[in-house]
Parts: structure tokens; C-alpha cells; sequence
């Protein structure tokens, strides 16, 4: 039987962490993740962990340290937000081609500058071509499911890459839900151990890691990693199954909420999502056919998946917590465009930006995306596609 | 069992091999190889090393002239590396996930620019908290990796190329920073300044003691560069022979916070010997420049004389009255 709780999105990252039991972590504290290290710290003070917890002195320390502790045969777990991220970005792209499964939470947060600690996705958008595969939470709920499931995914041998488990500042890591978790045991045996083929520590093999790598064999390395992030696909499918036959939690690449039969929907990731649920509830009340997809697997990208199912939709709109200012739209407008472009799918599409450094979302707001696509419909006419929802204009 | 060149040449396995592609000429070389030498047979190393010529030149994908177990990630980070690795290994270790009759040491290394400069924070967090691991520097005392830039180790007045000897300004305008201290300042068990000289008499001794004592240590070790400093690639030894008899590079050690002067030059030889046979130099010696020396002079003098009062103060005599 599972147990019921109410926790807070980093207290359910927390002890997902826990029922983990990682060998090592490695944090340095930013707001708005900076409970979970915390959390995490009293687990290992009480000897409720096995885990080495190592208290470095800098994000960028943090993720290097990660780095040595995963390739030297560890289980290593970090979490950050924002500038955290930002200071670990050189460590990052190393970390994924040196194809270690390092698991960490970004709660995410608007990045400097200017200072900012309130929830957006910027810092997740910032490494989205970093080759980390990237999950994302609406709830509580998911952010410790996607946790469960990610050393699953991470470390399968056709994968071996690092994985992020995204869930959005304040709103889900501060707000206390009810949530239901896993016994340990349960959690134990469904993760497993960590058997790496090759590691540091194996004094029986030594290996040599990080090698300066030239002309002759970059371009086959990456084209590995390329390969491993494809394969992502497969694998997180696989282990999204089994995680519902133990939990009847179900998951896949993303949600589809009363998308089936509707005519205009809107795309999103994280929070965002409960409170457009409620819109598309209030607005099917009314007779209007209105549907989300929820992104959750933001990489590997489900570009041909998503095309397919947003395909019979009359009118779409993307919703972007991050602004790429790149006077076209934000990232994941231009991925769910381009992955229609790519399947002929051809269905208008507007973007909206919102929410920036934790301005307030609102179901009127959400409301009034679903009256514009209607009127997009009705009126056969797209113009301004790269819109603003909630920013004053003056 | 007395130090023997011969025998620990003989008996000890060489553990950082040929087909490197290090300049000839080099202080880093033989002395890293040395180092690695310091470590029991038996142990199982895993060796860290920092963005630099030391990394590239000798772990080029598909080759690496390490025998023990190597991580190479960034420029700053060696020592962060390094201390997830040993993190990894007191876990595991405690958890019985590794042979518990099997030692492992750890050694980290890092350049002057990895080290003095974009590496110190790394280094200062890694030997805060107290790792079971050797940090060695090797000072060439500037970014020869990239061309010789000036470091915050490259000595007063010398000639890089983000320093250039101009007309209006001849060379680093600034002294050199002392790392050493820094990391004594850190409160560590070990903390040592060596070479490759002689019969490396000095450095294995300190390295052998470095990886042995318990918890962070660190070695400074001076490994002059024939491109940067401008000297003929076979006058390495003599360099460095030179740079400790005119106490440009004092070796010493701190145990515990106690300070010993490893070596005391019979007849410290003027600072004009170390830097007359390196070009980078070369413009301290024209007519005019004189001061330059004088000042270049002041500080060693002054330096060395700082030394060997800490010596004197920190020596068992005085530690027993306290």
C-alpha cells in the first residue's frame, strides 16, 4: 500500500532522494531548491542515508564534483536553480559527454538579470542543447515520480546520459500537496543498483576519462551522444510502463487532457498545466472544445508524437515561461512549430510568453488564450504569432 | 630505508609513461613522473588533472600515458573533480562496495593558471573540507597552454604575452602571488614547496609524504617551461638548480603547521644567475633597467628572510613553550 502525505515539491524531491539512497551528493544552496540539500542534509545527519553529502562551495564545484563521484562508479544526485545552473553550464555539456548519469531537481527559476528568485523556465531553456535529458512536473506528485523513474532511464545502457527533473520554483516546490509516496522497498527495488560497466574506482581496470578529443573523433562522440538521446525515447517509455504497473501512476511523453475531441488546445509545461486543466473543465462546461497537451519529456523532444497528436486541432497555442529573445518566439513554440512543419501538419500556431520571474498566471488569463484561438478560428486570420500574456504594456 | 635515485628507479613502476607530447625541455614531466613514483606499488591511484599542457598533452583520445585510473573535466575544477572521486570512494568504501583491502589515493593536479587563478576556489573548497587527497601544482608561472599569458604566478617583470616588456611598461608589473601560504593558511596537515633537482631527493620525499598523510596536502612544485621562460631545453636542470640557490624557490615544508627549510643554499647566489639565462628576462638587463633587479632582488630577500623566521618561530622549541 502506498503511503499518503502532504509535502512540498522539494520536501517530495527530497525524500524521493532518500528512498533513493544515492552514494553521493553534491549541493550548494540557491533559492528557491535550496530545502532540498537541506532536507537532505538532516537524512544524512541522522544516518537515515548511506550517502556522502559534499557541501562544495560553488555550483560549478557541485556539478564537478558530480561529475568525478558518478565516473568514479557512484550514484551522484545534485539540485539547483537559475545562477546555480548557470555557474554549473561549462560542467554540464561535460558531464553529458562523458555520458554519466548524473540525476539532479532544478527547480526552476528566472535567471540573473536582472536578480530575480521567482519561478520561470529560463534556466531550464538555457541547457536545452546540452544533452540532458529533461523532465518536467506539473505537481508534487510528479516531481517525486519523475525522480523515482530517473535513474532508470539515466543509467540503461543505451542511454547513459544525465537527467533533470524540472518542477517550477515556489509555485510546486514551496506550495504543500497531497501526495502519495512509495514504500522504501518498493522505491529500492523498482530503482535498483547502479552497476557501471566502467569506473574509476575499479582498480582491477583502470580507465582514462575526459580525454582531449580532436578532429579525428569529436564529431563521432557527439554523434553517440545524439544516438543515446534518441534511444532516451524507447527507454522512458519502458520504464514509464513499469513505474505504472507498481504505482497506476500513469506517464508517457506528455499529457493529453480532453485533447481527443478538441478543436483549439493549448501546449504548456509544469504548473502551468493544473490551472489551464481548470480552464479547459470550466470552458467544456460551456460547450467549447478546448484541450492540453502537457509537455513532460521536453528532451529527448517528442517532436514527430506531439505533431501527431496536436494534428486535428483547428488552432494551438504555445505556451513559453521563457522569453528567448530572438524576435521569433520562445523555444518551445518554435520546437512544436517546426515538428509540425516537419509532419505537414498544418495548423495555426501562436506563441505566448508568460509567467516571467514569477508573475502570476491566471485562469482568466489562460481563459483569454483559448477566446484569442477561437477567434483564429473563426476568423482564419493568424497575425502577430509571438505574444505576450500578462505583461503590462506601458 | 635511505633515498637511492637507483633503486626506486628500479624497483618503483613508472606510472606516467613515454609518448607524451610535452615539450622537451620541460620541468612538469619528470617531476609528475617522479611524484607518481612516491606511491606504494600496491596502491591504486586516480589521478585528476586540469585543463592545461599537462592534459592535453598527455591524454589525446585514443592515448594516454597514465597507468592509473585518470579524470580530466575542466580548466578550474581539478580539485572539485577530484573530490566528488573521493567522496565516491569513502561512500562506497563504507558501504562495502568496494574490495576493503585495496587502497586507492587520490592526486590532483593543476598548472599555475588552474591552480594561483581560475582553479583557487575549487582548490580552497576541495582542502576546506578536508578530502583525503594530494594537490600538486605545477607553476610554470604563466598560461604556457595557450601561449604564455601571465599568471598571478608569473614573477615581477617578466616578459608574457598579455605583459609584454614595452616601451612604457617593461613586463608583469606586478609581484607574484604566494600560493604556498595561501594554502598553509588552510590549516592542512601537509603543505610543501619542492622540485625536480639533483637527485629528486626532495621532491619524492615530499610527494611519498604528501600522499601519505592524511587528508588534504598540498605540493607546489616548480616546473619551468623552456618556451615561456626562454631558456635552451637542456638547461632544465641547471634552471632549476638555479632557482633554488639564489632562494627564488625556497623548498620548505609545513607539517602541522610547523616550518621546515628543506634546503639552505651554502652561498645564496645573486638573483642575476636564476634570471640571466631566460629570455623572458632579457630586458631587465639593459642599461637603465637596474632597478628592476634591484627590486626583483628585494624580494626574494625579503621573502626568504620571512621564511626563515617562520622557521625559527614555529620550530619544536618554541612549539613546546607554547
Amino acid at each position: 500500500m502506498s503511503i499518503r502525505e502532504r509535502l512540498s515539491g522539494n520536501e517530495a524531491a527530497a525524500t524521493a532522494m532518500k528512498q533513493i539512497n544515492p552514494d553521493v551528493v553534491a549541493a550548494f544552496p540557491i533559492t528557491p531548491s535550496t530545502e532540498i540539500p537541506q532536507y537532505f542534509s538532516t537524512f544524512v545527519s541522522n544516518g537515515t542515508v548511506d550517502t556522502n553529502f559534499v557541501a562544495v562551495e560553488s555550483e560549478h564545484s557541485a556539478m564537478s564534483a558530480c561529475i568525478g563521484a558518478e565516473a568514479a562508479g557512484a550514484r551522484a544526485m545534485t539540485a539547483t536553480s537559475a545562477n546555480g545552473l548557470s555557474l554549473m553550464w561549462e560542467m554540464i555539456y561535460i558531464a553529458s559527454s562523458l555520458r554519466l548519469p548524473i540525476v539532479m531537481s532544478l527547480v526552476n527559476r528566472a535567471v540573473s538579470g536582472p536578480l530575480n528568485i521567482h519561478c520561470d523556465h529560463s534556466d531550464a531553456m538555457g541547457v536545452r542543447d546540452s544533452g540532458w535529458i529533461m523532465l518536467f512536473s506539473e505537481n508534487n506528485q510528479e516531481a517525486y515520480d519523475n525522480l523515482l523513474m530517473a535513474h532508470r532511464i539515466a543509467e540503461h545502457k543505451d542511454v547513459l546520459l544525465p537527467l533533470m527533473v524540472c518542477q517550477d520554483g515556489f509555485i510546486t516546490s514551496h506550495s504543500i500537496e497531497n501526495i502519495e509516496l512509495l514504500e522504501d522497498d518498493k522505491v529500492k527495488e523498482f530503482v535498483g543498483t547502479y552497476k557501471p560497466e566502467h569506473y574509476l574506482l575499479n582498480s582491477e581496470e583502470p580507465i582514462a576519462v575526459g580525454p582531449l578529443d580532436v578532429q579525428a573523433y569529436l564529431f563521432e562522440h557527439k554523434r553517440q551522444q545524439a544516438e543515446a538521446m534518441r534511444n532516451a525515447k524507447k527507454v522512458i517509455l519502458e520504464v514509464s510502463k513499469e513505474f505504472e504497473k507498481l504505482t497506476g501512476r500513469s506517464y508517457s511523453f506528455f499529457e493529453e487532457y480532453r485533447l481527443e475531441d478538441a478543436e483549439i488546445a493549448i501546449v504548456c509545461m509544469n504548473s502551468t498545466a493544473g490551472t489551464t486543466k481548470f480552464v479547459v473543465d470550466a470552458l467544456r462546461n460551456q460547450g467549447i472544445k478546448a484541450g492540453l497537451l502537457k509537455v513532460r519529456v521536453f528532451r529527448p523532444f517528442p517532436a514527430e508524437e506531439i505533431a501527431s497528436a496536436l494534428s486535428h486541432l483547428k488552432a494551438v497555442a504555445v505556451l513559453d515561461k521563457a522569453d528567448s529573445l530572438n524576435a521569433a518566439g520562445g523555444a518551445l513554440y518554435e520546437d512544436i512549430t517546426s515538428a509540425m512543419y516537419i509532419a505537414q501538419k498544418q495548423v495555426p500556431m501562436i506563441n505566448y510568453v508568460y509567467g516571467i520571474g514569477g508573475r502570476d498566471t491566471t485562469s482568466k488569463e489562460i481563459e483569454s488564450v483559448y477566446t484569442d484561438l477561437q477567434k483564429i478560428v473563426s476568423t482564419g486570420k493568424l497575425e502577430n504569432p509571438y505574444r505576450y500574456l500578462g505583461v503590462r504594456s506601458k | 630505508m635511505p633515498y637511492n635515485l637507483k633503486e626506486i628507479i628500479a624497483e618503483k613502476p613508472v606510472r606516467f609513461t613515454a609518448g607524451h607530447r610535452m615539450c622537451a625541455g620541460c620541468g612538469c614531466p619528470p617531476a609528475m613522473r617522479m611524484i607518481l613514483r612516491a606511491l606504494h606499488p600496491e596502491d591504486h591511484a586516480v589521478v585528476s588533472v586540469a585543463t592545461g599542457c599537462m592534459e592535453v598533452s598527455t591524454f589525446i583520445y585514443p592515448y594516454t600515458s597514465w597507468t592509473d585510473s585518470f579524470i580530466h573535466t575542466a580548466f578550474e575544477c581539478s580539485a572539485a573533480t577530484m573530490s566528488g572521486v573521493e567522496a565516491a570512494y569513502q561512500s562506497m568504501k563504507k558501504q562495502g562496495k568496494l574490495p576493503q583491502d585495496k587502497n586507492t589515493k587520490f592526486l590532483a593536479f593543476g598548472g599555475d593558471g588552474g591552480t594561483y587563478d581560475i582553479g583557487l576556489q575549487s582548490l580552497s573548497g576541495a582542502m576546506e573540507r578536508g578530502h583525503d587527497m594530494v594537490y600538486v601544482c605545477y607553476d610554470n608561472g604563466a598560461y604556457m597552454n595557450t601561449g604564455i599569458q601571465r599568471s598571478s604566478a608569473t614573477p615581477h617583470f617578466a616578459d608574457t604575452t598579455t605583459s609584454p616588456a614595452g616601451k612604457v611598461i617593461p613586463g608583469k608589473m606586478q609581484p607574484r602571488k604566494d600560493l604556498t601560504e595561501i594554502l598553509e593558511a588552510h590549516h592542512l596537515p601537509y603543505v610543501a614547496q619542492t622540485i625536480g633537482v639533483n637527485n629528486f631527493k626532495d621532491l619524492y620525499e615530499k610527494a611519498e609524504k604528501a600522499i601519505y598523510t592524511e587528508g588534504p596536502t598540498f605540493l607546489n612544485v616548480l616546473a619551468p617551461c623552456p618556451r615561456g621562460w626562454g631558456y635552451p631545453t637542456d638547461m632544465l636542470m641547471q634552471i632549476n638548480k638555479l632557482a633554488i640557490d639564489t632562494c627564488y624557490w625556497p623548498l620548505y615544508e609545513i607539517e602541522n603547521g610547523v616550518y621546515k627549510i628543506t634546503y639552505k643554499p651554502a652561498k645564496k647566489l645573486p638573483i642575476e644567475e636564476f634570471l640571466k639565462p631566460q629570455k623572458r628576462f632579457k630586458h631587465l638587463f639593459q642599461p637603465g633597467n637596474e632597478w628592476m633587479i634591484e627590486a626583483f632582488q628585494k624580494e626574494v630577500d625579503d621573502r626568504w628572510e620571512k621564511l626563515l623566521q617562520l622557521e625559527k618561530a614555529t620550530s619544536e622549541p618554541n612549539a613546546e613553550a607554547k
